[in-house]
């Protein structure tokens, strides 16, 4: 009977009942995109990091990768010096440069990173093959598409251009051999991949590298392989990924405390909608309530109908704002994912079942402790008086 | 030995400075079967009196006893299941759950008293059928002229089976022919062997009564 009530008062007023759900819903949707931004670009990007397998990168003294356009020297005796180590099982240098490609009438100006394609960890290859030798080179498809050109194709590469004399330093042909994707590309970035020693060489920086990624075996300490690769060579930062997001988490502090903020915002905003929902509802009915009472109607069980009715919308609202959070934070995503400078791969709203099954929850348990206190208080009105004031009325 | 035992039944109602004495001092006894009209003019502690013989009200001083047990010390838990067990309301505006038809405001009470769903549901067909509303079980109160809802309301207060009817005003926002059905029908449930306690300015519920009590300014003058 306590169930059949509340549905029959929430039915009672359909249209409040679903505003009253949309409300809801909209403040369960916040919560949830804020919850998922708050913890979403960590997590994306520890995923990201982790995605190839390598745990440590190599920079420039005091920089981050690809921080700047500072670079490492000597990088033949560094990669030396790394293989004493016996828990480094791969070293991946890579440098970064840019190239110009004159493609009939307009000229391409490309990113390229300089690998060494047997362990490299930048590019997941889509079609053809690496681009082993040093005439070869390898593609993204927003490359393919601004040129129009196709594995097998043969281009001029330059590098070096002066903008004063209009010359390149550098300027050869080389086979497109594959098209890959890049996994910290930016969105619609043309980028290439060449082999290390021809990017050194283009480039002008013998034996340079912008960073190191490494991969130390799975049963090794990082940190302790990464304490030990800044003591063995001195000029360079290692960075963990457990560094690398402590890294990031200082940048995005400023970000997450205001998906905090907002998340609290709407916690409260969709307690206070249920609770003033309740609370009216419940003032129009202490006339119905007060004889429940008379009639023998335990406080307890009116209580309970009043919270199942609270409980009904913000279940309804919490799993209509977990459909909708989700489809804003993808859409929000699709708007995001040209943020400037950032991978494309990274997600700014990643769905976690955890953070988010903890924070829709939190709303419905708010939305039913909402109907708790109006209820006790409609149920614990003296009832001869209350009556007598209904009659009045 | 009575059913309802009066004692001393006094009642003060505190209104800003001033107390109000609504019973000054009431006894009297009610035997099983009895039906008792309690009249008097507007103010004169009717209404006061019939709260408190349903346990909804608690006196200042003196006691009322229902088969034996003492609603007025009652705490709110076992006062709520005395009411559920005991007293039988019907109000002067019917007072029926407007979203539930009328066979489900007769099952309320013995949802709450714990019958099972096809046992409460006989005997709310049971006693729409006694009330003449047998047709009537799946319509809404709204749906019910006033001299129906308030047979539903009757029907509701029987429902289970209590040890007094209590009604206030029964009559009150009724035209006289559907009044003179509800004071027929209560005849009829009397003949039946329900007590039954009523408040009532109506004289021809008075009147069908087998007793009244006079009551003015919160004192039986007369009965």
């Amino acid at each position: 009977m306590v169930l059949h009530l509340a549905w029959a008062s929430l039915r009672r007023h359909t249209s409040r009942t679903l505003l009253a759900i949309l409300g809801v819903a909209v403040a369960a949707a916040m919560l949830l995109d804020m919850v998922m931004m708050s913890t979403g670009l960590r997590e994306s990007f520890r995923e990201l990091l982790m995605s190839r397998g390598f745990q440590l990168r190599i920079a420039p003294k005091g920089t981050l990768p690809f921080d700047t356009d500072a670079t490492i020297a000597d990088v033949g005796r560094i990669v030396a010096t790394l293989r004493l180590n016996d828990d480094i099982i791969a070293i991946s240098p890579v440098l970064g440069s840019t190239i110009h490609v004159p493609i009939g009438p307009r000229t391409f100006t490309s990113a390229t990173l300089g690998v060494n394609p047997a362990v490299q960890g930048d590019y997941d290859l889509v079609s053809g093959r690496d681009p082993a030798a040093v005439n070869e080179i390898a593609v993204n498809d927003d490359f393919v598409s601004a040129t129009g050109v196709k594995v097998g194709d043969t281009i001029q590469v330059s590098t070096g251009y002066d903008p004063q004399l209009r010359t390149y330093s550098d300027s050869r042909a080389m086979v497109i051999t594959g098209r890959v994707r890049f996994l910290y590309g930016a969105a619609n970035q043309l980028a290439t991949a060449m082999n290390l020693s021809t990017v050194q060489e283009m480039a002008r920086r013998s034996d340079k590298a912008s960073l190191f990624m490494i991969k130390v075996r799975d049963d090794a300490d990082v940190e302790e392989a990464r304490a030990w690769i800044e003591r063995a060579v001195p000029q360079v930062s290692a960075l963990s990924i457990a560094t690398a997001l402590e890294q990031v988490d200082q940048r995005l502090s400023y970000f997450r405390q205001l998906a905090f903020i907002l998340g609290t915002v709407s916690l409260f905003v969709g307690f206070l909608l249920v609770t003033t929902l309740i609370t009216v509802s419940v003032n129009e009915r202490v006339g119905e309530i007060t004889v429940m009472r008379a009639l023998g109607v335990s406080k307890g069980h009116i209580v309970q109908q009043i919270v199942v009715e609270g409980m009904v919308i913000t279940l309804s609202g919490a799993a209509a704002g977990l459909a909708l959070g989700l489809v804003t934070a993808r859409y929000l995503n699709g708007i995001l994912a040209s943020f400037p400078g950032l991978p494309v791969a990274i997600d700014f709203f990643l769905f976690q079942p955890k953070a988010a099954w903890m924070s829709l929850g939190l709303l419905s348990l708010s939305g039913i402790a909402a109907g708790v206190y109006p209820s006790w208080r409609a149920a614990s009105l003296p009832i001869a008086t209350t009556l007598r004031e209904e009659a009045i009325a | 030995m009575s059913l309802v035992e009066v004692r001393d039944l006094a009642r003060d109602y505190r209104f800003g400075a001033d107390d109000v004495h609504a019973l000054r001092g009431v006894t009297f006894d009610i035997a099983e079967g009895d039906y008792v009209a309690i009249v008097g003019p507007s103010g004169c502690g009717k209404s006061t009196l019939l709260n408190l013989l349903g346990a909804i009200d608690k006196p200042t001083r003196g006691t009322v006893r229902i088969r034996n047990e003492s609603p007025g010390s009652m705490r709110d838990r076992e006062a709520t299941l005395f009411r559920l067990r005991n007293i039988g309301f019907v109000f002067q505006r019917f007072y029926l759950m407007p979203t539930l038809s009328a066979r489900e405001n007769v099952e309320l009470p013995m949802a709450e008293a714990g019958l099972k769903s096809a046992e409460r549901s006989a005997r709310a067909r049971e006693l729409l059928s006694y009330v003449g509303l047998a047709q009537r079980e799946r319509h809404r109160p709204s749906e019910l002229s006033g001299g129906e809802q308030q047979r539903v309301a009757i029907a509701r207060a029987l429902a289970n089976k209590p040890a007094i009817l209590l009604a206030d005003e029964p009559t009150g926002e009724l035209d006289a022919k559907t009044g003179a059905e509800i004071i027929a029908l209560f005849g009829q449930l009397n003949a039946d062997r329900t007590t039954i306690i009523v408040v009532t300015h109506d004289d021809e519920l008075a009147r069908a009564a087998r007793r009244r009590i006079h009551m003015r300014d919160g004192v039986i003058v007369n009965e």
